[in-house]
């Protein structure tokens, strides 16, 4: 499938990759596009390949083959500095947040904000205190890490993320293991500040409601392949057998409950085995 | 018998490749490590505050080794010494072998144990938490912001608590041999201060310390940059990492010894 980038700000076309030569293709030929100023999900069930995706888009993993465009280029074919070059354009939010230990909620928000800009201690203050406040966590800027829950410290990597106002926010599973109140924190923080940056997101996630609720676009991707695309109220109406048991939390379907192999009557030995 | 023979030789071949594979990746990684230490020379304090922590957390251990030591060295030289009536040799003999030997050897026994596996177990959690994975993601290299203000640290603060640890063991050894044996304390002093040679004996030590002091900290840094991100993962670094620096500690030492005390 070819894509048309034109309006994307982010696309993949024809990707396949694998860790290793000798493992499976966990993506094959997998086509996405990304448009500026829109919230797109990727979703699909554990170990299907939705958080290589934004690792390919980081530039962390290079795909085997196809291409991976940021602003129409290849990032695949960039050198050490052309991937710091597009990674100040691009915020992340890790699984669980990923913090920096020996830092305070306040440091850990300045990090990009020092590394990256000339500003002044007093610009760096207003500016953090910004982004704290944006999440509600403008009070809390002195505890360290271990001081505060899950739900905070998914904030905190949230307000450190946006903190170089990036063209391109990427989250990966942000509402997992969270508490209901903080997820849906967590979901409309995501929406609002996709509204107001005007930002490019992607949302790697598993979780439906809060994801149909806040997308403009969603993927599932099921073997490396898209397995069905469109907005969320179109899937909610899917009647794919794939779609349907991913919302409706189905344990069998299109995705086996039984892991592969004998079936129940060949192993307490009422019939014969393939073997036999 | 010939396909067990074919399937050893295989093994051994793997095992000899793998290893070579490992080495050749570990010092790719230093040459990395010294390629990126350019930019700490603008930012000292990211390795200032390393050396403060590295430093402060191996402090105590080594003070009370380095007495205890001392303590020894002052009852074991005495006792061989005075078989020969020449007991007020006794500072020299603490004061040589502390800093020819046993204050550059412990010290970095001591430091693996206590700082190289606390930096190991640092950098494999900030790997399992995709601390390094962020950093990356933020532009920031997690060789040049990370490993290299630790390694360079870990240079520094080795031959400092090498001194630290001489100096107290030669106050044990003196507390030992004086106070409570009774050897002269004029002698035990002007003995040491006439037979240590401060280039010779003191310099080297020095050199041995901060050989140790790369070697050290560098294979504690490159086992938890390694390391599985998981649970299990960064506990075996932990022990590979005093395994490994242990070894390497007495096997250059071995080295360094012949070449700086064989003439």
């Amino acid at each position: 499938m070819q894509i048309n980038t034109s309006g994307n700000l982010a696309a993949l076309e024809n990707v396949t990759f694998s860790y290793a030569p000798q493992d499976r293709n966990i993506l094959e030929g997998l086509s996405m596009s990304f448009p500026k100023g829109k919230l797109t999900a990727v979703m699909g069930g554990s170990g299907c390949g939705k958080t290589t995706v934004l690792r390919l888009l980081g530039g962390q993993v290079k795909a085997n083959t196809g291409k991976v465009l940021f602003e129409e280029e290849d990032v695949g074919q960039l050198d050490n500095q052309g991937l710091i070059r597009i990674r100040r354009k691009m915020g992340m939010l890790f699984q669980f947040g990923a913090l920096f230990t020996d830092m305070s909620v306040f440091e850990n928000v300045a990090f990009p904000l020092r590394e990256h800009t000339p500003l002044d201690e007093s610009s760096i203050t207003d500016l953090v205190m910004l982004k704290l406040n944006a999440v509600g966590l403008r009070n809390a800027r002195d505890l360290m890490p271990s001081q505060i829950s899950g739900g905070m410290a998914r904030r905190v990597a949230f307000a450190r993320a946006v903190a170089l106002d990036p063209p391109l926010i990427m989250y990966d599973e942000p509402f997992a293991g969270l508490d209901p109140i903080a997820l849906g924190v967590t979901a409309r923080l995501i929406k609002e500040m996709n509204n107001a940056l005007g930002a490019t997101s992607i949302l790697v996630t598993h979780d439906v409601p809060e994801t149909f609720e806040i997308a403009d676009y969603v993927y599932f991707i099921a073997n490396g392949k898209i397995a069905a695309e469109g907005t969320p109220s179109d899937l909610m109406q899917s009647n794919d057998l794939f779609v349907r048991q991913f919302i409706d939390a189905q344990p069998d379907g299109p995705v086996p409950f039984h892991y592969p192999g004998k079936s129940l009557k060949e192993d307490f030995g009422l019939s014969r085995t393939k073997h036999d | 018998m010939i396909d067990r023979m074919v399937d050893q030789i295989t093994r051994l071949g793997a095992f000899v490749r793998f290893n070579i594979a490992g080495i050749g990746h570990a010092c790719l990684m230093f040459l990395s490590v010294l390629g990126r230490s350019v930019s700490l020379f603008k930012r000292f304090r990211l390795v200032s505050d390393q050396v403060f922590f590295l430093g402060n957390y191996s402090f105590v251990i080594i003070a009370v080794s380095g007495l205890f030591v001392g303590f020894v060295l002052g009852l074991q030289g005495y006792y061989t010494l005075n078989r020969y009536g020449s007991e007020q040799a006794l500072g020299l003999l603490v004061a040589l072998s502390l800093t020819r030997e046993l204050g550059p050897v412990v010290t970095a026994l001591l430091f693996a144990g206590r700082a190289g596996t606390s930096l190991t177990a640092e950098i494999g959690l900030m790997k399992a938490g995709e601390q390094l994975s962020a950093m990356e993601m933020m532009a920031v290299d997690p060789i040049a912001r990370v490993i290299a203000p630790r390694f360079w640290a870990g240079v520094i603060a080795m031959p400092i608590l090498a001194a630290i640890f001489s100096a107290v063991g030669i106050i044990g050894g003196y507390l030992v041999g004086v106070p409570l044996i009774g050897v002269d304390s004029g002698a035990f002093w002007s003995q040491m201060q006439g037979g240590v040679d401060v280039l010779k004996d003191i310099g080297n030590g020095v050199i041995k310390s901060m050989v140790f002091g790369v070697a050290v900290t560098f294979i504690a840094l490159y086992q938890g940059y390694e390391s599985k991100p998981t649970p299990e993962g960064v506990s075996l670094a932990t022990t590979r990492t005093v395994v490994i620096s242990s070894l390497a500690v007495l096997a250059l030492d071995f080295l360094l010894t012949a070449v700086m005390f064989s003439t």
